[in-house]
């Protein structure tokens, strides 16, 4: 803030804070930088090329629907970079760039600032555009390669030779052909930023000591994961399976940065609790019954709607306060 | 209120699905491509012409507490005519409208327009309204219908007109209706108040 020699009148607290929308912002895109270097790395050029012209496509639609509305111009806060990279994070390398471009659109005008903008969004954007691709182009949007394919940056489609994920084999129930090892350092078939749980915990770990999340939310939402796939997976008792199921697919990414995203999860630490929890038991229930293999974009979204309605149910006591009977 | 006035009120200033928000459920269920739209929005349009001219014909005769339950017998005898009629000479369109057709009698569009309208008035403006009121919902769903063909099926009557890989597929899904609805009934109302206030200024 300013120095001003005017007073100011506000409610409490006066206490004042260098963190702002645009540093915790920034946070995050330092804390993604590993993941999306890991993705340069494993996929190639064209991830940084998806990467870029996300956050192009982004803050560009940001800006262009302010202008058009007369809206004070609110691409400074960095909220439309951080869109960007998590959802290019979130898809296949293949993915054509007009679709990418049509995501980040309905990302940022139908599902953020149709609705008022950064802090009055519903449902995290970036997993909302995720969803829309998902559901628009499923072809496309699982067309997932093994790392280190050489892959041209305008016809992806015409050399891809297609791989299983992970979790399409685990959805079977069987560990064949997978190793803890590769699934922790990212060397396997997937998303561009989803494949490396050593390169996300390195993000994670950064949010956490600058204190820009809370623990609460993705240590509730993997330990409840866990402990419902090591009792009632496809493959029962067996931590091999388990660990597997943590380590691949879009869990560790979503937990530590889709859902813990400010705007769409409770603000107080126990309805946090109930969220975590709710993500774990969502996630776990599609990946085990569901149709789709991967669960983690859903399960979140709906408890991004649910969030209002915890939050209500988990208000702090305030001191002092009586409740009434 | 005359017939030609009732008849463009009823397309605009009244729209059932723009502005009164009425009969949604069917509005998103047909709208997934052009011929099933305009199937619906005239079915519609028959039957709501029909039931307002015997209603406002039959408004006198009928004891006001026991109204609602005879405008639903007369609208249900249209439906009927109607269904019988598309399954005769519609067939493949009467099936892919499937339940929405006897669905018609319970579409609040027509039993408002019998209640708040056909109820109060003779009879040519009576047949006005239902017309209007029925184009107005052919044309809203004709719209819809439209924007969701051409996006999610990259068609446009069942004429391709995209490539393939092109079009959304959420758009002919029920999140896909929901929210080309919205919008449009965002931008029509955004219309509206700018309207207004130009008028206001001048």
């Amino acid at each position: 803030m300013s120095k001003q020699t005017k007073l100011t009148v506000s409610a409490s607290p006066h206490i004042v804070s260098p963190v702002t929308t645009s540093s915790i912002m920034f946070d995050v895109i330092i804390a993604l930088l590993p993941a999306c270097f890991g993705g340069v790395y494993f996929f190639g050029f064209r991830s940084a090329v998806l990467i870029l012209c996300s956050v192009l496509f982004c803050v560009l639609a940001e800006a262009v629907y302010n202008k058009l509305t007369k809206k004070p111009q609110t691409v400074g806060d960095l909220s439309a970079v951080v869109t960007g990279i998590l959802l290019a994070l979130n898809v296949p390398v293949t993915l054509p760039i007009w679709m990418l471009a049509v995501g980040c659109l309905f990302a940022i005008i139908i599902v953020k600032q149709l609705f008022g903008g950064l802090g009055c969004n519903f449902v995290n954007p970036a997993l909302a555009g995720r969803a829309f691709m998902l559901a628009s182009w499923a072809g496309a949007m699982t067309t997932f390669v093994k790392p280190f394919a050489d892959i041209s940056l305008f016809f992806p489609a015409a050399d891809t030779v297609s791989t299983a994920t992970p979790l399409a084999t685990l959805k079977l129930g069987s560990v064949e052909g997978l190793s803890i090892v590769s699934a922790f350092f990212g060397n396997t078939g997937g998303c561009i930023g989803e494949t490396s749980a050593l390169l996300i915990l390195a993000g994670a770990a950064y949010l956490l000591i600058k204190k820009v999340i809370s623990w609460r939310i993705p240590v509730c939402y993997l330990a409840t994961f866990a402990l419902l796939t090591f009792l009632f997976g496809k493959s029962q008792f067996d931590w091999n399976y388990t660990l597997l199921s943590l380590l691949t697919g879009g869990l560790l990414f979503g937990a530590f940065f889709m859902a813990t995203d400010y705007t769409t999860t409770p603000s107080t630490p126990r309805g946090k609790l109930i969220f975590g929890i709710g993500c774990g038991i969502l996630t776990f229930v599609i990946r085990r019954f569901g149709g789709y293999p991967e669960g983690v974009s859903y399960s979140i979204l709906l408890m991004n709607v649910a969030a209002p309605l915890i939050e209500k149910a988990t208000v702090p006591k305030v001191f002092g306060e009586v409740r009434a009977k | 209120m005359g017939f030609f006035k009732a008849l463009k009120e009823g397309i605009f200033k009244n729209n059932p699905t723009f502005v009164q928000l009425l009969g949604m459920c069917s509005t998103l269920a047909v709208t997934t491509n052009v011929k099933d739209a305009i199937g619906m929005g005239l079915s519609a349009t028959v039957v709501l012409t029909c039931s307002n001219a015997v209603i406002s014909l039959v408004r006198k005769l009928i004891p006001s507490k026991i109204r609602i339950a005879s405008y639903v017998v007369i609208i249900a005898g249209f439906v009927t005519v109607i269904d019988l009629l598309l399954q005769a000479y519609l067939p493949d369109l009467s099936a892919s409208l499937g339940i929405f057709i006897p669905l018609i009698v319970v579409n609040c569009i027509i039993l408002a327009r019998a209640e708040s309208f056909a109820s109060k008035n003779t009879i040519l403006p009576s047949i006005g309204d239902g017309l209007g009121i029925g184009l107005g919902f052919t044309l809203a769903l004709l719209i819809l219908g439209a924007i969701r063909e051409i996006l999610g099926s990259g068609s446009i009557l069942g004429i391709p007109i995209l490539p393939e890989s092109v079009p959304a597929v959420m758009m002919i899904l029920p999140p896909g209706g929901f929210i080309v609805l919205g919008l449009l009934i965002g931008l029509i109302h955004y219309i509206g108040e700018k309207r207004k206030e130009k008028k206001a200024n001048v």
